[in-house]
């Protein structure tokens, strides 16, 4: 009887298990490097983003800071409440496409690529001004409908392999594929740095990795269905403490 | 220039053997992973880490294509008064970085 | 069933793939005379501190520490860590001035798949020490490309 109560518990879906953070998944070793800020390489990006928040760019020599003043306060908890509605394009916005697109519309500067160092050490320095802090998803109606979007691109079946991030993340994490242990895929800690790709990256990129590895064809960068899924999941994760920069192997 | 954060104590008791941890942003490119045609990405790593206090060495490394991407680094040192640390990098296509931290005890 | 003759037609597609150089356990016991230059090499003093199981070979936190007082007489003059599996042996020698304090040497390193790894200190009184641990490196379930 024990035993059956047992396995119905190993069985349960990750909705009804207590949600965890991909951190608490690691080996002891792993998360000790995104505990201390003087072996989180990580940093690197950050503090290169720092430099960069106070740099001027563009013709009219503006810098972030020349607007937005000291990034601790006037980004403390934006990261937590990514991604918002943008009124310029009317769709919703995540903060590296907004950083991208304050970077070329108000300084004037060449536009940054998706994945550019660039963007990436500005956004973990964004990113990190909201560490601890508890995700806030916006209840803009108008984000509404790309939020029902995600939820049912994270249930649709896609690739050679014919599964979706629910049969994984949510049906089987937990479990172990071969070495590793499934998370329930919060993304409480992006940009982060992940052993394998040996640099920093974005959610993007991750989401992309996980197509690649179903064998489905990832949607192009800064996609609106990345932009839809990231809203699904910041709702899913919404309370979750932000870990930017994140570790993660 | 290469992102480097280095980490020392903020306050140090003359003669206290403090802990000194280095980062530095570099690919540490192996020489040994294949490229998409079958050839090998050129080697390009950073081969040798020097720490010295007012000239004289601490520590020294030689390093090989098996240190991890983005260096980490971290070594001991007794302080016996003030002075200046100064920590290189060098390595492979003429890469040669300096930095130098004051260190003041109290 | 696989008959010789698809083995045959599929043995030459075994030479195009990527050549994975390995050192070899005697290619690390060169490395190591290297190092000390044939002196004998005694088992202690040296504390080499590893994860037995690592979730990615990229980036694996290493440190060593030997028990010495550090001072003119008796000190440690390097550390040297080696590995058996890895392309190359050597992974990195560390050299201590008279003001290190301690012989500690601590850093992040690369290993290719499941090994042993040693690390061998150099101490004044010309002798050597060492210490070596077992690593289990998994693979990733999931690699992108």
């Amino acid at each position: 009887m024990k035993r059956v109560a047992l396995l119905l518990l190993c069985c349960l879906p990750a909705a009804a298990q207590e949600r965890r953070s991909g951190f608490a998944d690691m080996a002891r070793e792993t998360q000790a490097l995104q505990a201390d800020d003087a072996m989180n390489p990580a940093m690197l990006w950050v503090q290169e983003g720092e430099a960069l928040w106070s740099a001027p760019a563009g013709p009219a020599g503006q810098s972030c800071a020349s607007c937005h003043g000291d990034a601790g306060t006037s980004m403390r908890g934006v990261a937590a409440r990514y991604p918002a509605w943008d009124m310029a394009s009317q769709t919703p916005i995540d903060l590296a496409g907004r950083i991208a697109q304050c970077r070329a519309e108000r300084q004037g500067a060449p536009p940054l690529a998706r994945e550019a160092p660039v963007l990436l050490a500005l956004s973990a320095h964004v990113g990190l001004q909201s560490r601890g802090e508890p995700i806030a998803p916006l209840t803009d109606p108008r984000l509404a409908s790309a939020v029902t979007e995600g939820a049912s691109l994270w249930r649709e079946r896609r690739g050679q392999l014919d599964l979706s991030c629910a049969q994984c993340h949510d049906d089987n994490a937990g479990r172990r594929l071969a070495g590793s242990t499934i998370p329930q895929a919060h993304p409480t800690g992006y940009p982060l740095y992940r052993l394998e790709w040996q640099s920093i990256g974005s959610l993007q990129r991750r989401l992309r990795g996980c197509m690649t590895g179903v064998r489905a064809e990832p949607f192009a960068y800064g996609a609106p269905e990345y932009i839809a899924i990231e809203l699904f999941l910041m709702g899913r994760a919404a309370g979750m403490l932000m870990e930017t920069p994140a570790v993660r192997p | 220039m290469a992102r480097v954060l280095i980490n020392i104590p903020r306050t140090i008791a003359a003669g206290e053997t403090i802990t000194v941890r280095t980062l530095i942003q570099h690919l540490m490119e192996s020489g040994h992973r294949p490229n998409g045609d079958g050839s090998v990405v050129p080697r390009d790593i950073l081969r040798r880490f020097t720490a010295s206090f007012e000239g004289a060495p601490v520590f020294t490394a030689e390093l090989s294509p098996a240190i991890a991407a983005n260096p980490f680094l971290s070594f001991t040192m007794t302080v016996t008064e003030s002075g200046t640390l100064t920590l290189r990098w060098e390595g492979d296509n003429g890469f040669d970085q300096t930095e130098t931290r004051r260190i003041s005890v109290t | 069933m696989t008959t010789p003759r698809r083995l045959l037609l599929a043995a030459p597609a075994l030479f195009l793939l990527p050549r994975i150089v390995h050192a070899t356990p005697e290619a690390m016991a060169l490395a190591l005379r290297e190092f000390t230059g044939g002196a004998a090499v005694r088992t202690g003093r040296v504390a080499l501190d590893v994860s037995p199981l690592v979730e990615n070979g990229n980036t694996v936190p290493i440190s060593v520490i030997v028990d010495s007082p550090m001072t003119e007489e008796d000190h440690v003059r390097a550390i040297a860590i080696f590995t058996e599996r890895n392309p190359q042996p050597h992974v990195i020698t560390a050299q201590f001035g008279p003001r290190a304090g301690r012989a500690l040497l601590a850093t992040h390193i690369r290993l290719a798949t499941s090994q042993t790894l040693h690390a061998v200190a150099a101490l004044s009184d010309g002798t050597f020490w060492s210490d070596s641990a077992q690593v289990v490196v998994t693979l990733a379930a999931c690699l992108e490309g």
